[in-house]
C-alpha cells in the first residue's frame, strides 16, 4: 500500500531524513517509532504530499508523491501532530467543510459527517466551537477529519500526545479498530503505544533506518539473555527466600536469580539465564527441593530496551530529557 | 472552480463570525460617512452662495461631489486593505491548519484565489456603504451613474492589486501583526510614490510615479475608463497572486 524508496529529506544544513526504505501492507498498523527530531514528522509530510522529498520517493496506493500529488492526497488522511482545527467553525461545520475539500458533496457528504461523529464519538460537541474543546475531543475531532472521505491510508502524527491515560487508551482503541479498512501508519515516541496498537514497526534515529520489523520478532530479537518469572511456593510452611535463590542460582545455566515479589506464602523469583532452555532444569530443580511450582513465564522485553538497544544506548534519562522538551 | 467556492465561503465566513469584518464595516462607514458629510456641506454652501451673488457658478455633482469622494475612498482603502489580508495565511500557518489545506486534493492555486476573492469581497462589503451614501444624492439630486460605477471599478481594481499584494506578503510570516504592519507600509509607500514627479521630472521619477497606485486612480475617479489604468491594476492583481503562488510553492521545500 505505502512503499518508500531511499526517501532523503535535506534542510538548509541538516538532514532531516536520511535514505529511507520500507513497505507497509495493506490493512496493517505501522508504528513509526523514534526520538524526537528523528525525522518521524519528516517523513510524514512527504508522504502526505506536504513537502517534496529531497531525492528519493515514494507512492501511496500506487501513486507517486512527486508525480501525482493530487491522487496520493485523495487517498490519505492526515491527522498532524496538532489537529489543524479553526476555533471559530462548529465541529459538524468543520467536519462538512473538510469533507467538501476531500471532494465529498450532498448526501454523501452529509452520510460520511454523520458516521464520523459516531465513530469517533464527537457526536455529542457537534454543535460547539472548536476553540471551546478540550484537548481530547480536539484529538478525536482531528482524527474524524482524517477519515472523512474513507481514505485507503491514515497517517497519524502522534495522535496520543498530551492526552490523558484515560483518552489515551480511547484513541488506541479507535485507532484499532479503524485499522481493517484503512492501512494506519502511526508515529509515536512512547513504546508501550507500539506495543499495544501495531502489528509492525520502522525505528527511526537521527533521520537515519534502524530497523523495520515485526513487533514480536522484534521483541524476540533482543531477548538473547531470557529472563523468567518463577513463583514459588510450599505447603509445608514458608519457604525461605533465600534457600530458594541459593537453589535457583546452582542450576547450570543460570546467571543470576533474585526474589522479585511476594504474594503472602509465595515468592516470585527472577532467573536471568543464558540464551537456551534452563526450563526443564528449573522446573526440575523446585520440585525435587519439595517445593510447588506455581508458575514459570518467560518475562516480556520491553520495547523499550531494544529501542534503547537500536538508537545506540541513549541512557533512560537522556530519552526522558528529550521527552520534556 | 467548486474549491475556490469551496475556500472563499470558508473565509468569507470567518470575517463574519469574528468581529473583524463589523469593526472594519464600522469604521469605513463612519470614515466615509463623514467625508460624505464634509463634501455635501461644502456643495451645498457653494450653492447659496451662488444664488446669494445671483450669477449661476457652474455646479456638478459628479465633479464636486463624487469624484472627490471616490478619491478620498481609496485612499481609505489604502489603511483597511493590510486589515482584510493579515490574517489570510498568517493565521493558517500559526494555527497549522494550512496543513489541511496543503495536504487536502486542492490545487495551490485555487486556495489562493479563493482567499484572495474573499478579501475582494470582503472589501466589496465595505464600499457598499459608500453607495447608501451616493443614493441621497440620486435621491435628491440628478448626477450621472456612470461616471460613478466607472468609479466603483476602478475602486475595485485597485483594491484589487493591494489585496494581492497583502495575500503574498501573508504567506511570509506566521504573525498577523507583522503582516499586517508590513502591507501598510507597502501600501502606504505605493501611495506617496506619486510625490516625486512634483519637483522631479526626470525618467526615475516617471517610473516611481507610475508604479504609484494613486495615479492609476485618478482616470477612474473623472469616471474615464482608461485601458491603461485598468491594465496596470490588472498587472499588480497578477504579480500579487503569482509571488504568492511562487511563496507558497518555497513554503513547501523549505518548512
Amino acid at each position: 500500500m505505502i512503499s518508500v524508496k531511499q526517501l532523503t529529506k535535506k534542510y538548509a544544513r541538516n538532514l532531516a531524513v536520511d535514505h529511507i526504505s520500507f513497505e507497509v501492507q495493506k490493512g496493517q498498523i505501522v508504528g513509526f517509532l523514534g526520538p524526537n527530531g528523528a525525522g518521524k514528522t519528516t517523513t510524514m509530510r512527504m508522504l502526505t504530499c506536504f513537502m517534496p522529498p529531497t531525492s528519493g520517493g515514494a507512492t501511496v496506493a500506487g501513486f507517486d508523491v512527486l508525480e501525482q500529488p493530487l491522487e496520493v492526497k485523495k487517498r490519505i488522511g492526515y491527522l498532524p501532530e496538532t489537529p489543524p482545527l479553526y476555533p471559530e467553525m462548529e465541529t459538524g461545520e468543520y467536519l462538512t467543510f473538510v469533507g467538501r475539500l476531500k471532494g465529498l458533496s450532498g448526501s454523501e457528504l452529509k452520510k460520511r459527517v454523520d458516521y464520523v461523529c459516531e465513530r469517533c464519538a464527537v457526536a455529542d460537541v457537534r454543535n460547539k466551537l472548536l476553540g471551546r474543546l478540550s484537548k481530547g475531543y480536539r484529538q478525536r475531532v482531528g482524527l474524524a477529519q482524517a477519515i472523512i472521505h474513507n481514505p485507503d491510508v491514515l497517517v497519524l502524527d502522534e495522535p496520543t500526545a498530551g492526552l490523558d491515560p484515560k483518552q489515551i487508551n480511547e484513541t488506541r482503541d479507535l485507532i484499532k479498530g479503524l485499522a481493517g479498512d484503512h492501512t494506519i501508519i502511526l508515529s509515536t515516541h512512547i513504546l508501550p503505544e507500539v506495543e499495544q496498537t501495531c502489528e509492525q514497526v520502522v525505528i527511526i534515529n537521527k533521520g537515519k533506518l534502524v530497523a523495520t520489523d515485526s513487533v514480536t520478532n522484534l521483541q524476540n530479537r533482543a531477548r538473547g539473555a531470557e529472563s523468567l518469572l518463577v513463583e514459588v511456593g510450599s505447603r509445608a510452611g514458608v519457604v525461605e527466600s533465600a534457600t530458594v535463590v541459593q537453589r535457583l542460582q546452582q542450576i547450570p545455566g543460570v546467571s543470576r536469580a533474585q526474589l522479585k515479589t511476594t504474594h503472602g506464602d509465595r515468592n516470585v523469583f527472577e532467573v536471568e539465564s543464558q540464551k537456551g532452555f534452563v526450563r526443564g532444569e528449573l522446573a526440575r530443580a523446585v520440585v525435587q527441593a519439595g517445593w510447588d511450582l506455581n508458575e514459570l513465564r518467560p518475562a516480556a522485553v520491553s520495547l523499550e530496551e531494544i529501542f534503547l538497544q537500536l538508537t545506540g544506548g541513549e541512557t533512560a534519562a537522556e530519552a526522558a530529557a528529550k521527552g520534556v522538551e | 472552480m467548486r474549491n475556490i467556492w469551496i475556500i472563499w465561503r470558508k473565509e468569507l465566513r470567518s470575517y463574519f463570525v469574528s468581529p473583524i469584518a463589523y469593526l472594519l464595516l464600522t469604521m469605513f462607514a463612519l470614515i466615509f460617512g463623514f467625508f460624505f458629510w464634509n463634501a455635501l456641506g461644502y456643495f451645498v454652501m457653494m450653492g447659496m452662495e451662488s444664488q446669494m451673488r445671483g450669477q449661476a457658478i457652474p455646479m456638478n455633482l459628479n465633479e464636486e461631489v463624487i469624484r472627490p469622494l471616490l478619491s478620498n475612498a481609496s485612499v481609505i482603502g489604502l489603511f483597511f486593505i493590510p486589515m482584510i489580508t493579515m490574517r489570510l495565511f498568517a493565521e493558517e500557518k500559526r494555527s497549522g491548519t494550512i496543513e489541511l489545506l496543503v495536504t487536502s486534493p486542492i490545487r495551490d492555486l485555487e486556495i489562493i484565489i479563493g482567499k484572495w476573492l474573499a478579501a475582494l469581497t470582503m472589501y466589496a462589503c465595505m464600499l457598499l456603504f459608500t453607495a447608501l451614501n451616493f443614493a441621497f444624492l440620486f435621491k435628491y439630486g440628478n448626477p450621472d451613474w456612470k461616471p460613478l460605477a466607472i468609479g466603483y471599478l476602478g475602486l475595485l481594481l485597485q483594491a484589487g492589486g493591494l489585496l494581492a499584494i497583502g495575500t503574498f506578503i501573508s504567506t511570509l510570516t506566521r504573525n498577523q501583526i507583522i503582516a499586517g504592519a508590513a502591507t501598510f507600509g507597502v501600501c502606504l509607500l505605493l501611495w506617496v510614490l506619486e510625490w516625486v514627479s512634483g519637483y522631479e521630472t526626470a525618467a526615475w521619477a516617471q517610473v516611481l510615479a507610475y508604479m504609484s497606485v494613486i495615479t492609476h486612480f485618478e482616470s477612474f475617479a473623472k469616471g474615464v475608463l482608461d485601458v491603461k489604468d485598468a491594465v496596470f491594476y490588472l498587472t499588480v492583481i497578477f504579480l500579487g497572486l503569482f509571488f504568492t503562488a511562487r511563496s507558497m510553492e518555497s513554503l513547501r521545500w523549505r518548512s
